[in-house]
């Protein structure tokens, strides 16, 4: 489906229950897919649990149900290409190969987490890895993912820069200059809009008159793709085939998936008295529109998966997160020197 | 051209400040691949005075990229390309429309140093030029160092003279930290010799005394740095010695050298360009008493900036509204008394 301005069924909590269709997928990459959403959901969910039991002391938004977006964009990546993310930015750091442990001792406030205990959840940084960072402020980090894509340009490396964002950021102003500026540089940017209907407690519907994203990109003349976001196939091969496109030359690409979050916009409560428009009803027909239990279903009936399978890898993710958590929760927290040596390059004495 | 700073035949050249801006700006992309310019109206022969001319010409407009109409998504896009590890230099031709850039200088460029633990620096230097008088008023006028003077991570250079105008773009595109770099229209017909080209890291920098005197300190940044010097001649001819010190580097403040200054002097005058409240020379006078001892003030301390309104179109108004030498002539005899 392309630019119409409206979903239709994709935003319709009763539809795409069914198994994924694995088509002529390798099955190395749908297992490694599926332990990368595995452990991802895991991970949050364990972040939930410890963020109400006081272990943490900061927000944590979680992204569970969502998983299926940044494992199947992150499939078509290399290391030397350059992520940013947002306020809900979990799964697209740990879908890149970030460490479990890292992201986990920077949630806890630890020296030794991926920003060395200086940006808890919402201020993730992870360069080995291509995250080249993720901030609360709606937004601002998708002009960034333009420079990164120019940059890319520039040097000749055909490398891409990519952000992910929300359908509430499409409200702010700076990604409509971005959408131009990244194409009038024919800027290799990958915009990918995890649509998932809500920002913090709005619906889209009072929001916008459509609730295609997508209608921007065709706006500013940006090849784009509108895909079940709850579908890891499906999400790998149109942002393989913006990617390739991009790489080639042929500047940015819009990709929108259309999800939701079971949790509420942030910790770990589902948000169904505070949300407008948002039912246990509709909660529950879109927990069925489950990424991994479709995966999983689609794996089983192509009879590259069995229910021994699936119980043993949630047995190794829990084992791994368990072990993260347990070395992140031992670890040192910074030194008070921590404060003013890192504001700026030089250390403390910035003017000395 | 004028204006190449002696760096080719390594003697003095008369160069003007405008020029020596440009200079700056063929030393960095002859030299340096990974710096571009971007920002409006750099294709434009009069958009930023002469202090870029033909340079699309000469470097490519690859490199020297002129833009849609969005201070917001190419001062942020600047931003990560620093961080992909490019040296940009944003141009705002007139420092009012960098408002619309304030996300991505305010919260990105400055904070990420601090909140990614010192791994992510974007070196980026924003070039915000004020551009005021001629009737265009409240909207084509401001002079906005002291905000971002205010942030950590920022470092803001006002450069008065011409050999700066050259020398700290120089150091401020060549540093890793985030930049705001803010030159005065009112400057650019400055001339001075200028010597070769040396390379200075950026955070050696710091305010200087540019002339010595012993009755009064007085301490200012960019155009009123020049009406403190000019304001300098003319008490001379009534007998009284003052002291200008150039701030430079309003960030990191540094109050050092005015509070060595002024407890020789025992007086101290600040005037700035910006407004009074929260201005910088308000922070020049409080970061210097509070490093004085007891009793080393032989009057008052004196401020001299624009007052707290917005910058008016009338010729008769904007008389009134912009400080002149005069009135720093007439401040300081006032403290002599």
């Amino acid at each position: 489906m392309k630019n119409s301005g409206n979903l239709a069924d994709l935003s319709d909590p009763l539809k795409f229950h069914a198994p994924i269709a694995i088509g002529e997928c390798q099955p190395g990459i749908l297992i490694s897919q599926l332990r990368s959403m595995m452990t991802i959901r895991m991970a949050e969910q364990h972040l939930g649990e410890m963020r109400k039991q006081g272990y943490i002391g900061g927000p944590v938004h979680l992204g569970v149900g969502q998983e299926a977006i940044a494992v199947g964009v992150s499939t078509c990546l290399r290391g030397s290409d350059r992520v940013f993310s947002g306020h809900r930015s979990h799964a697209h750091l740990l879908a890149l190969g970030g460490s479990i442990h890292g992201l986990f001792a920077e949630i806890l406030g630890k020296d030794t987490g991926l920003s060395r205990g200086m940006g808890g959840s919402m201020h993730l940084w992870d360069q080995a890895n291509g995250f080249y960072g993720s901030v609360p402020i709606v937004a601002g980090t998708v002009p960034l993912a333009v420079g990164a894509g120019l940059a890319a340009r520039m040097t000749g490396s055909g490398d891409v820069g990519l952000c992910y964002f929300g359908d509430g950021a499409v409200e702010e102003g700076v990604v409509h200059e971005s959408l131009n500026l990244a194409r009038m540089l024919k800027a290799p940017t990958i915009f990918v809009v995890e649509n998932n209907l809500f920002a913090s407690h709005m619906h889209v519907d009072l929001r916008q008159p459509r609730q295609a994203m997508a209608r921007f990109a065709q706006a500013h003349d940006i090849g784009s793709e509108i895909v079940d976001g709850n579908d890891v196939v499906a999400i790998a091969a149109a942002a393989a085939r913006l990617v390739d496109r991009a790489r080639k030359g042929g500047g940015p690409g819009f990709l929108e998936a259309i999800t939701y979050r079971w949790y509420g916009h942030v910790d770990w409560r589902e948000d169904i008295d505070v949300g407008v428009n948002r039912s246990i009803e509709d909660l529950a027909n879109w927990r069925k529109r489950d990424p991994i239990r479709r995966l999983v279903d689609g794996m089983k009936l192509a009879g590259i998966w069995s229910d021994e399978q699936q119980e043993s890898l949630e047995s190794e993710c829990r084992d791994l997160i368990g072990a993260a958590w347990a070395e992140a929760m031992n670890d040192p927290w910074p030194q008070a020197e921590a404060l003013l040596d890192r504001v700026y390059s030089t250390g403390r004495k910035a003017g000395a | 051209m004028i204006g190449h700073g002696g760096d080719v035949k390594g003697e003095p050249e008369r160069c003007s400040y405008g020029s020596a801006i440009l200079a700056a700006f063929e030393y960095l992309l002859s030299r340096y691949p990974e710096v571009f310019v971007i920002g409006q109206g750099l294709w434009s022969p009069w958009y930023v005075g002469n202090s870029m001319t033909a340079l699309d010409k000469k470097f490519g407009v690859e490199r020297i990229i002129d833009t849609p109409v969005s201070e917001s998504a190419c001062t942020g896009a600047a931003v990560g390309a620093a961080l992909a590890g490019m040296k940009p230099i944003v141009v705002h031709p007139r420092m009012d429309f960098m408002l619309y850039a304030m996300d991505a200088i305010v919260n990105q460029a400055a904070k990420w140093s601090h909140m990614t633990g010192g791994q992510a620096h974007p070196g980026v230097t924003i070039r915000g030029i004020i551009n005021r008088g001629g009737e265009q008023g409240a909207q084509h006028s401001q002079a906005l160092h002291a905000w971002f003077a205010h942030v950590p991570g920022l470092r803001v250079v006002m450069p008065a003279t011409v050999a700066d105008a050259r020398d700290l773009l120089i150091s401020s595109v060549l540093c890793r930290d985030p930049v705001v770099y803010i030159d005065d229209r009112w400057l650019y017909e400055q001339t001075d010799d200028l010597p070769p080209i040396v390379e200075r890291p950026l955070e050696l920098e710091q305010p200087r005394c540019l002339a010595p005197g012993d009755d009064i300190t007085i301490v200012a940044c960019s155009y009123s740095t020049k009406l403190a010097l000019d304001a300098r001649l003319s008490l001379m001819d009534g007998g009284i010695s003052a002291e200008v010190i150039d701030l430079r580097v309003l960030n990191p403040f540094r109050a050092e050298l005015i509070t060595a200054s002024v407890m020789k002097t025992g007086r101290l005058l600040a005037v700035d360009g910006g407004w009074t409240t929260c201005g910088i020379a308000s922070e020049v006078i409080a970061a210097t008493l509070v490093q004085l001892p007891v009793g080393s003030l032989k009057a008052r301390p004196r401020r001299i900036c624009l007052p707290d309104a917005p910058a008016p179109t009338s010729h008769a108004l904007e008389k009134t509204y912009y400080p002149d030498a005069s009135l720093i002539v007439s401040n300081v005899r006032e403290l002599m008394a």
